[in-house]
């Protein structure tokens, strides 16, 4: 599968059992291939409108795009299987290997075994796991950052459309963080799909993503690449969020002060 | 023992019955109990009311149910057969609905974003996941059915029971005791081996 083009189109999302918009309207247009950062802070609807295209969320009016045809008259099932989805608590499968876990998507598929099993060496070694050491280890054998990477491998197996990750290194510390996040680039180019990605750390999404969308409030703040937002904030707000947080520079200005 | 050793075979056909009974009772009471487990593990009323009427027959004093299911049925294996497999429900599907309940909230979302169907996650993930609480509720139910089946002799169903109620009839400890005892042997066989279950379920499920 290629990548797919994205797009939201007046998207809302209501509280459950009410008329207030928790989301929107969003309007959004994303290319293939692009990788895209929802950035925010806690409660602001990134989380939720990333749930909104593999349908996790349903939509309360307007309309999401998947390659120009509109999701909602796609079947969730099949439309699933080719969106990759990766999450900071990974929801790796306690029950099996690393192995089965990245074949979930190709065994649901009905990929026969042989193609399997060639395609999840690949993908261990895409992420920089040797498959002969990690195959048969169940998650509880794995370190936080090898979670992720299996995590990240099992989202892309199938070789989705679409991948989506939810701040899938924030529970890592800085230095695994780090090499994750120059890893992922090239994961992405290298499998080629469409990326969606939350976070809440700005510079985790200035490191990665060729556009970065701001969120706040449920609606979004603005949308540009990293340095049109870094140089020309739109708003008071997004110039507080992206403000160059350098805590060594604190530290040398306030000891020069007599 | 001294009755043992002067009735072998009287003790090995009553706990060979008292073994059928049992395990035919937990099978059919799983049977039921898995579907109503699964339904309860969605939550809402219907599980609110089904719990609560099934704690309800737990709450019954097992003669008394026994004495009731007499009535209605005469005498015999069945209504033992019947009281086992109403009495284990309460546990089993407790059980069940703890075990699904118990899945990681993760596992069961990436389950979903993958494109399982419905019935793939809970066969792939919830059910597997949940199985060491579900074999544990099969252990105790198996072993208090165990004491329970012995009622049976009461009621004219084979079992241990016969030898304990012959016993008492007739003025021979010596039957009450060899009963009591195989009963209890029996109730700690079932109780070691899915112990072992357990623990086996539980290292693959890597709990």
């Amino acid at each position: 599968m290629s990548a797919a083009s994205l797009s939201f189109a007046g998207v809302r999302v209501r509280y459950p059992g009410t008329s207030r918009d928790a989301l929107g309207p969003i309007d959004l247009r994303i290319a293939p291939g692009e990788f895209v950062a929802l950035v925010g802070p806690s409660g602001c609807g990134k989380t939720t409108l990333l749930r909104t295209v593999n349908r996790l969320t349903s939509i309360d009016a307007g309309r999401i795009d998947l390659d120009g045809v509109d999701s909602a008259s796609l079947d969730p099932i099949a439309m699933r299987r080719s969106i990759g989805y990766a999450i900071q608590a990974t929801g790796l499968f306690s029950h099996m290997s690393v192995a089965r876990n990245v074949a979930i998507v190709p065994e649901l598929l009905g990929w026969d075994r042989a193609r399997i099993a060639a395609r999840v060496d690949a993908m261990l070694e895409l992420v920089r796991l040797d498959p002969v050491r990690y195959r048969d280890r169940r998650p509880r054998e794995l370190s936080g950052g090898e979670a992720q990477r299996v995590g990240v491998a099992r989202a892309l197996a199938a070789a989705p459309r679409v991948l989506l990750m939810d701040e899938p290194f924030g529970a890592l510390d800085a230095i695994v963080r780090r090499e994750l996040q120059r890893e992922l680039r090239r994961i992405v180019a290298e499998v080629g799909t469409t990326t969606l990605f939350v976070t809440h750390d700005v510079n985790e999404a200035l490191r990665l993503a060729d556009r970065i969308v701001v969120m706040r409030a449920g609606a979004i703040e603005q949308c540009a690449a990293p340095l049109e937002i870094v140089d020309h904030p739109a708003t008071p707000f997004v110039r507080e969020l992206f403000e160059a947080e350098d805590a060594i520079a604190e530290l040398r200005a306030a000891a020069r002060i007599p | 023992m001294s009755y043992l050793a002067a009735h072998p075979l009287r003790v090995a056909l009553a706990l060979g019955a008292h073994v059928e009974l049992v395990l035919g009772a937990l099978a059919l009471a799983f049977a039921i109990a898995l579907p109503l487990g699964i339904r309860c593990a969605r939550g809402g009323r219907v599980a609110g009311l089904l719990l609560g009427a099934l704690g309800a027959v737990y709450t019954i004093p097992s003669l008394a149910l026994l004495a009731l299911l007499v009535a209605a049925l005469g005498l015999g294996t069945l209504p033992i057969f019947v009281a086992l497999v109403a009495y284990a429900q309460f546990v089993l599907v407790r059980n069940v609905a703890a075990g699904i309940g118990g899945v990681d909230a993760a596992e069961r979302e990436a389950a979903i974003a993958m494109g399982m169907t419905a019935r793939q996650v809970l066969a792939r993930v919830e059910l597997p996941l949940a199985l060491p609480v579900i074999v544990g509720g099969v252990r105790i139910a198996a072993v208090a059915m165990v004491a329970l089946a012995t009622l049976g002799g009461y009621v004219g169903a084979s079992g241990l029971g016969t030898l304990i109620f012959t016993g008492l009839a007739l003025h021979h400890p010596d039957e009450i005791i060899a009963g009591s005892i195989a009963a209890c042997a029996l109730a700690i066989a079932f109780d070691l081996a899915l112990r072992g279950v357990e623990r086996l379920v539980s290292y693959r499920s890597s709990r």
